[in-house]
């Protein structure tokens, strides 16, 4: 069993402030967590703003350095230490971002960026091959290359836009997808259409995804195992329908506890318990802690001292 | 509830007929977008009504014209928005500047989306108060601030924030505080465009539950707009559903989640995942249509799974199918809802 993305004790600190201020926050404390590279899987990062899920996501990505710790993949370093590393690593784990309509430049036609994207990345510099590249990655994701030829961003859906954005991310035949909060910002009716794609991605061309969301519901929909991070500590961590049926940690308690469900549409129960919400809030800034390990292979963090 | 509330008329806001278009022309080409088109609705007192649309169905457009706050090239181009205010009826549709400006804020409200960019961000929060409330309120100095005050306590924010630069405060805190701006002068009305959509989970339902508290203990009206139907589950008496400008479906919340007799509500429905349920879920396939040229007859057609010919060439008529339900559907008899109630019980909380 080789391993594809391992992450390893991985910290990252931001300073605040001007010169004089010493004040740093911990964006991301001591995360772990590695993806099988024979076993494709969607592997979910949940947390709320602030909780440090999106600079994980761009440690992996090579778009930060992580402060202390080390991120590899395929057992070297993320980002690569020279040109051609860094592009052997850019065609092999490409990302997908939130907002479509900021992704793509409005005056720019879509399928530009295909094509340099296959011609950076798959070094193609005939125009049939690259024309053949473009329409395989669209195929993918249900669209075609005549449908998009020419287009601008304005001139699609939200829904469209992000499939493209993702045939983009698929030219290269990536290995790894980091999609982050990619639903998000689509349209109620063309939501289910994306999630339904990540998971087909999965399911028939073997691609794994790092999927960040704060959507439990999406998230219990499709991922395999999922970490819930709270202000930059990983709280919880396992298989996703374990951890979400029966969340153990007091904040994963209260994420659950916050989804809006439609079962008892009509009867108005929007009350949160203060208790969860106070006890929640105090493990945040608890001191230490650490990630046992259940019977049912979950990891859930636990603070001496604590109930 | 007074004795005086119940002599009142039922309903608060009267919609009929509305048509509002923009309409431009340059160099001699005329284009019109029929971004509201033919919506009758009506809103009772004290009702939380959710209206529910994607992103370029209209929705925002349809609000503008409650609030009274369109702008040319965007205008009413037929039918009338009556409201019941205790001041007097007014139609804001045909109303003059000096009319809507005396019921602005005091009996006429807007809680407004993103309240990052609501918020003027070189003031301080209390200036902002003065700006919107002081002249309506008709208080100055020690008694406005003291007004201000305690009606931030019930929205559970401290005094403090009166001195707080917008950046200063969290995203919940800055949603509370527009929500503060919309509510301080006890308005019968308000309208909340996607109040919550920028939040996150913990603290969308924490925003939420306080704008029915305020409703509730306000006896207002509140159109509640937004594309997430599990926030209309929660927080709407009644629903209405916009689809490409028209008002496809209305009814009483759960029947409109158990029992929607349009096509478009049964989708939206069904899409949504649930905890406990990995059931595959349908996606909707088409896009929006483009308002400015709509599809003829019903224009949910071209993605509808239940369209005939007819649907291509009439358009239905919104007729009442059900007590207080309405729906504009050839076919509502054979709508079924695509997820069955008892599926979406996964396991207890």
């Amino acid at each position: 069993m080789t391993t594809l993305l391992n992450v390893d004790n991985v910290s990252k600190t931001f300073a605040m402030g001007g010169v004089l201020s010493r004040k740093t926050t911990a964006a991301v404390q001591d995360a772990s967590f590695s993806l099988a590279a024979e076993k494709p899987e969607i592997f979910t990062i949940i947390g709320e703003s602030g909780s440090g899920k999106t600079t994980l996501a761009r440690m992996i990505l090579g778009l930060e350095t992580p402060t202390t710790g080390s991120i590899t993949f395929r057992g070297k370093p993320v980002g690569g230490a020279t040109k051609a590393e860094r592009m052997a690593f850019m065609s092999a784990v490409q990302p997908v971002f939130q907002n479509p309509f900021e992704a793509f430049n409005p005056l720019k036609q879509i399928d530009r960026y295909l094509e340099s994207t296959a011609r950076t990345f798959l070094g193609l510099k005939d125009r049939t091959a690259v024309d053949a590249a473009m329409d395989g990655a669209l195929q993918k994701v249900g669209l075609s290359l005549a449908e998009v030829k020419g287009r601008y961003p304005h001139e699609m859906s939200g829904g469209q836009l992000q499939r493209a954005a993702i045939a983009r991310a698929l030219i290269p035949n990536p290995p790894l997808l980091i999609a982050d909060e990619p639903v998000s910002m689509v349209d109620a009716s063309l939501r289910m259409s994306i999630v339904n794609l990540l998971k087909a991605l999965r399911d028939d061309f073997g691609v794994s995804v790092i999927y960040i969301t704060h959507d439990l519901a999406t998230a219990y929909y499709i991922s395999n195992r999922l970490i819930i991070m709270q202000r930059g500590r990983i709280v919880e961590m396992g298989d996703a329908r374990t951890v979400l049926e029966n969340p153990e940690h007091p904040y994963s308690r209260l994420l659950k506890a916050s989804v809006l469900s439609t079962e008892d549409a009509g009867d108005g129960k929007l009350a949160t318990n203060p208790d969860m919400v106070a006890l929640a809030t105090r493990l945040a800034t608890a001191p230490g802690g650490q990630l046992v390990s259940r019977p049912d292979g979950r990891l859930v963090r636990v603070y001496e001292g604590a109930a | 509830m007074t004795l005086a509330q119940d002599n009142k008329p039922r309903d608060i806001l009267t919609v009929e007929g509305l048509k509002a278009y923009y309409q431009m022309s340059y160099f001699g080409v005329d284009r019109e977008v029929r971004a509201v088109d033919d919506i009758t609705m009506t809103v009772r007192r004290n009702e939380i009504y959710g209206i529910a649309g994607e992103s370029s169905s209209g929705k925002t457009s349809f609000i503008k014209v409650l609030a009274a706050a369109l702008r040319p090239p965007f205008r009413v181009v037929a039918g009338s928005v009556k409201y019941d205010f205790a001041s007097g009826p007014v139609d804001v549709a045909n109303a003059t500047d000096a009319q809507i400006e005396a019921i602005r804020w005091r009996h006429l409200s807007y809680i407004m989306q993103g309240s990052m960019s609501v918020l003027n961000p070189v003031r301080r929060i209390g200036r902002t108060f003065e700006d919107f409330a002081a002249r309506p309120l008709g208080l100055r100095g020690k008694a406005f601030e003291d007004r201000v005050v305690s009606h931030l306590e019930k929205l559970k924010l401290p005094a403090d924030v009166l001195r707080a630069y917008p950046h200063e405060l969290s995203g919940g805190m800055r949603q509370r505080v527009t929500i503060g701006l919309a509510t301080v002068c006890r308005p019968e009305f308000i309208i909340a465009d996607e109040p919550t959509t920028a939040l996150d989970v913990v603290v969308q339902k924490e925003v939420l539950s306080l704008i029915r508290d305020v409703q509730q203990e306000m006896g207002s009206s509140v159109v509640f707009v937004t594309h997430d139907m599990s926030v209309h589950a929660n927080m709407a008496d009644r629903v209405g559903i916009i689809y490409a400008g028209r008002l496809v479906e209305e009814g009483p919340t759960r029947q409109m989640f158990f029992a929607p007799k349009h096509p478009y509500t049964a989708h939206l429905v069904a899409s949504l995942p649930r905890i406990g349920d990995t059931t595959q879920r349908p996606a909707l396939e088409g896009r929006p249509p483009s308002l400015a040229s709509p599809p003829s007859g019903c224009r949910f057609h071209p993605r509808c799974p239940l369209a005939i010919d007819k649907c291509k060439t009439d358009v239905p008529p919104l007729e009442t199918v059900a007590p207080d339900h309405r729906t504009a559907c050839w076919r509502w008899q054979d709508v079924k809802p695509l997820v069955a109630p008892h599926a979406a019980h996964g396991v207890p909380a």
